[in-house]
């Protein structure tokens, strides 16, 4: 257990001080929810109607932006070979790495949501919604982009094809993820079923998610 | 003969020759039948007129798209499990097939839903999945171009593949609830009128015909994967002889190239 701590620790520490860390993620999503009001003016109640969408494209771009460093870094400075050959099951090295990637990266992106929510003139129980869906659904974009990032390491500039592999598979999360954030009351079933099924595909990555980005970690190393 | 024969290369390029004129043939025959029978035989529809006839080839295409999907992954199975030698191009004939054929499905139906829909393009359920089908295989493509080392791609490519089959289903059921969401009238409907058997004849012949077809394009695309291997292993191998024959000193043999 204690060397996955310290991967943890590791990767979380090498997450917050390389490139600028967690806030260029949470500046990038301030940035595209503020270049919607432009496409789409000013107008408060269409922002409020659309509202919790743009949080989740915000959100689902911004992880898709941090992904191609997931293991690419470590590939650059052949840590990743090391990991590889250490003995340890490599789906549980992925997990932490993805752990520690989300908690650097996609936990800053909900906390803002809540800040963010306000200019696009959602009320209390919108942005309670949109942020519990992202806390439950941000992890699973974190982990089925770990396939992509996995698939797409050996390349030098594999960024934009991991996000044309990985927006498929990411349809269902959006899908459920923006229902349930527009849903009406929590307690209802409109509310209830897709986060249900939210849920469901989170914990449908953390099983898929790092078996094949293993799988295909291990294919990629000379 | 057994499927461990066929990994050789040489054997399977044999039987390909044997095979292929026939397959020809029959994919000619059958299309020409089909045709016939789709454009003089088969009645208008007495509400969409003559593009109903469009039906007869979006159908087929529409089937051969997820049948494409279906060999890749089967494919990916045999070259992820097995390292069948073939199975990995006969996964990399498959994904441009494949994009084609969503391609011709989607297209078709955009030119048959201007008259009927009044529009190119409706965001309905079975339309959604198609356009997220046809970017996976594009993404597939691109992903096949973008690793050189053929064997490294192949299993990187199974990989996506496998995990895209799994996905290929939830997607659909998701975006079928999204659609019942947005728009509770569909414009398909899910239990259509029984068809006629003038028009389930002439559609089951091009059925055939198009998966003769693939199965056609499918043998001669992997022909000319092997060819396109075959001629990268020889470049790479001269590329080694050259200097040393320079030199004139040392005559290296060649490297075993891949297969």
């Amino acid at each position: 257990m204690n060397w996955m701590k310290c991967l943890f620790v590791r990767e979380y520490q090498l997450a917050n001080r390389v490139g600028g860390g967690a806030l260029i993620g949470v500046l990038f999503f301030l940035a595209v929810v503020t270049i919607f009001p432009f496409g789409v003016g000013p107008d408060m109640i269409l922002l409020a109607r659309i509202g919790a969408a743009i949080l989740w494209i915000g959100a689902l771009l911004a992880t898709l932006l941090g992904l191609d460093r997931l293991f690419q870094a470590d590939r650059e400075d052949g840590s990743l070979e090391l990991l590889v050959m250490s003995g340890r099951p490599l789906e549980l090295v992925v997990l932490v790495k993805c752990a520690a990637h989300w908690t650097a990266t996609g936990l800053p992106l909900v906390l803002a949501t809540p800040i963010l929510s306000l200019f696009v003139g959602l009320d209390f129980e919108s942005i309670v919604r949109v942020t519990l869906t992202l806390l439950v659904g941000a992890p699973a974009l974190t982990l089925l982009g770990a396939v992509g990032a996995g698939v797409t390491v050996s390349m030098r500039r594999g960024g934009v094809l991991l996000s044309i592999l990985v927006i498929p598979l990411a349809i269902p999360i959006l899908i459920f993820g923006v229902s349930a954030a527009m849903a009406g009351a929590i307690d209802s079933n409109n509310f209830l079923v897709p986060f249900m099924f939210l849920c469901a595909l989170t914990l449908f990555g953390l099983v898929v998610g790092p078996l094949a980005a293993a799988a295909a970690l291990r294919v990629s190393g000379d | 003969m057994t499927l461990y024969d066929l990994a050789n290369p040489t054997r399977f390029l044999k039987l390909v020759k044997i095979v292929l004129p026939w397959l020809i043939a029959a994919t000619v025959i059958a299309l020409a039948v089909g045709l016939y029978f789709a454009f003089f035989k088969a009645p208008e529809d007495y509400q969409q007129g003559q593009t109903v006839r469009i039906m007869f080839v979006h159908v087929p295409s529409a089937q051969l798209a997820l049948m494409c999907y279906a060999m890749m992954a089967l494919s990916s199975v045999g070259s992820l499990v097995w390292k069948h030698p073939l199975a990995d191009v006969s996964a990399k004939a498959s994904a441009p097939i494949g994009a084609a054929f969503t391609f011709l499905a989607l297209f078709s139906g955009a030119v048959w839903g201007k008259p009927m829909w009044g529009a190119f393009w409706v965001w309905d359920a079975r339309l959604t999945s198609f356009l997220v089908l046809f970017i996976m295989y594009l993404g597939i493509i691109a992903l096949w171009k973008a690793i050189e080392d053929p064997i490294k791609a192949a299993k990187v490519n199974a990989i996506i593949t496998l995990v895209g089959v799994i996905n290929v289903v939830i997607i659909k059921f998701s975006v079928e609830w999204w659609n019942t969401l947005h728009q509770p009238a569909s414009i398909i409907r899910a239990d259509g009128p029984a068809i006629h058997s003038s028009i389930l004849i002439p559609l089951g012949l091009m059925a055939l015909a198009f998966v003769f077809l693939f199965v056609t394009l499918h043998l001669m695309s992997m022909r000319n994967e092997i060819m396109r291997r075959r001629i990268r292993a020889m470049r790479m191998r001269a590329a080694s002889v050259v200097p040393a024959a320079s030199s004139s000193t040392i005559t290296k043999p060649a490297p075993a190239g891949a297969r």
